[in-house]
């Protein structure tokens, strides 16, 4: 059954195709095929140069589930994301609430809040590391302590997890500001006669009228935090003592692949972290029914 | 009562200038370590906060040793390149998907969204290969690549579109002008801030992405791989691995510092729009 266009029609939809004609053409080979592909080569074994992949299955899936390395780095990568998530919202909240008024150096406070959003990684990193310096570095001579913030198995996925909240306060609290700016003022006003102090009002009215914001943010920090890559990599030395009960599942999807040249082991391991992030997505898309509040 | 509203009020400058302290002292003892010696930057006993001299050979070795002059311009041509493919693409797309009608559009637009909630690791090693096929490795090219086109981008454009109103393409269109034109001399303009909003994501994005200029460039590199590289070979040299992560954050610093209102809406704003 084929209903015919009017030329009107007929001239939308050539005009819609060639606009996005680029984009769709880009999207399919730099992304969608990927996908596919990474698939595709998890269930290989990489070739040794001028050689072909071999097909073997589920054997780099089988390799990886019995490798203790790997379920050490998804706990590394767990453990660094559940630090840094919640303090980096919850100190951004209380932020973006004490900014949320009119007053003087509003504009500065949130430029140098932000500020560590477009410092370069490598080099955010670098001078973290200089200041964990268990020697010379600021902290412990700040502190007259005498911490190894970074070699210490027990606490460097901490001290990494620090770096990062550090660095994404200013974005999260950006994104809170924004939506704080939508709660009318008369809320406050109106439960302010009725007696209610600050902290009741940030519990009863704040908090829940930003719940879809805060939904928004978790969502997207927790998708991220799992992503964690360029700090370990920067902070950490291939002779640290503490390596190993630090890199997440993304540096050892570049250790596999770009390092010991196993395609096919750093395929299975980023499929695995898709599936954990869509996993913990769809949880939290379902779980927000219960907190979240839309008007 | 006054009193008590007065001190609440110090109280929070109070907690906001500690904050504020702790964001800037990493840039600070940055900018303090890059003018030391060796000597002064590891001396602890006494503590040495400000250098004895502000020596400049920090940088003038490594702007000589790491050829700071090509890490910008393969910056700069990254970002230039990646903000101009984004915008032209995306800007073009966005109004399809927000204004157009036609068959397999919904489908299309699926795809987009798809690929956003997708972790961007499992693209890298099919793009790798591609461009290593392509005996595009160590280009200019190879590092722009995957940004060539962009979802987000798509998705953030068509919002822009959706907000302007029906009637201007109803008249453009009255008057004759095509779809290509009503967008062109109409509606492209009218999105002019979306457009910067995602020029700055992009460009900032671009300077800090670091996985893939080390995958796929060992000599025409930006500066965070750069600086990731050079990380290896001075290890305990603070005071150089300073300058030259000084001179590597310094430009974008300075722009943001300019242009901040327009940096934040454009990274954080248009990141919550999603």
């Amino acid at each position: 059954m084929k209903t015919k266009m009017t030329p009107r029609e007929k001239n939308e939809c050539i005009w819609g195709w060639i606009f996005i004609f680029p984009t769709m053409l880009g999207l399919i080979v730099l992304n969608i095929y990927p996908i596919f592909k990474t698939i595709y080569e998890s269930f290989f074994k990489t070739g040794d140069f001028g050689r072909g992949n071999i097909f073997i299955g589920a054997a780099n899936y089988q390799k990886m589930f019995s490798d203790p390395e790997v379920w050490q780095s998804l706990l590394n990568t767990f453990k660094y994301a559940i630090i840094e998530v919640p303090f980096s919202l919850i100190i951004a909240l209380l932020l973006a609430v004490l900014l949320n008024r009119k007053m003087k150096g509003r504009a500065a406070y949130r430029t140098i809040f932000f500020l560590p959003m477009v410092a370069a990684p490598a080099a955010v990193a670098m001078v973290w590391r200089w200041l964990f310096n268990s020697e010379f570095g600021l902290l412990n001579n700040l502190f007259g302590s005498n911490i190894n913030w970074i070699s210490d198995p027990k606490i460097a996925v901490i001290s990494i997890a620090v770096i990062g909240i550090w660095s994404i306060i200013g974005y999260n609290m950006v994104l809170f500001l924004s939506g704080l700016q939508e709660i009318p003022r008369d809320y406050y006003e109106a439960s302010s006669i009725d007696g209610a102090n600050g902290i009741y009002q940030f519990f009863h009215i704040t908090v829940p009228l930003l719940s879809p914001t805060i939904f928004f943010v978790t969502v997207t920090r927790v998708i991220s935090a799992l992503q964690v890559f360029d700090l370990i990599f920067m902070v950490m030395d291939r002779n640290n003592p503490a390596l190993g009960k630090t890199q997440s599942l993304v540096y050892l999807f570049y250790q596999y692949s770009f390092v010991n040249n196993n395609k096919g082991m750093g395929s299975a391991i980023v499929v695995l972290l898709l599936a954990i992030i869509m996993l913990i997505t769809v949880f939290q898309m379902y779980a927000q029914k219960k907190w979240v509040y839309y008007n | 009562m006054e009193r008590k509203e007065k001190m609440m009020n110090v109280l929070i400058h109070v907690i906001l200038v500690l904050v504020s302290i702790t964001m800037l002292v990493p840039f600070l003892w940055m900018a303090l370590t890059a003018f030391k010696s060796v000597t002064e930057s590891t001396s602890v006993d006494p503590f040495v906060i400000f250098p004895s001299i502000w020596r400049t050979e920090n940088f003038t070795e490594v702007i000589n040793n790491m050829d700071f002059f090509h890490l910008y311009l393969n910056t700069i041509l990254l970002i230039a390149g990646r903000v101009i493919c984004a915008v032209l693409t995306a800007t073009m797309a966005g109004y399809a998907f927000a204004r157009l009608n036609f068959p397999g559009k919904g489908l299309m637009f699926s795809l987009v969204m798809f690929q956003m909630m997708v972790p961007g690791q499992i693209f890298i090693i099919p793009q790798y290969l591609m461009v290593s096929k392509m005996n595009a490795l160590d280009t200019i090219f190879a590092l722009i690549f995957p940004g060539l086109v962009t979802a987000f981008g798509t998705f953030l454009l068509r919002q822009s579109y959706m907000g302007l109103p029906r009637d201007l393409e109803e008249a453009a269109r009255l008057d004759g002008c095509n779809i290509g034109q009503t967008f062109l001399y109409i509606m492209a303009p009218l999105t002019r801030s979306g457009m910067v909003a995602l020029g700055i994501f992009t460009a900032v994005f671009a300077y800090k992405d670091l996985m893939w200029p080390l995958i796929c460039n060992n000599t025409v590199m930006p500066l965070s791989a750069a600086l990731a590289k050079m990380q290896g070979q001075y290890t305990n040299n603070y005071p150089q691995l300073m300058a030259a992560s000084l001179l590597a954050c310094i430009p974008m610093i300075i722009l943001y510092l300019i242009f901040q209102r327009q940096f934040i809406e454009g990274i954080a704003t248009s990141g919550g729009k999603l």
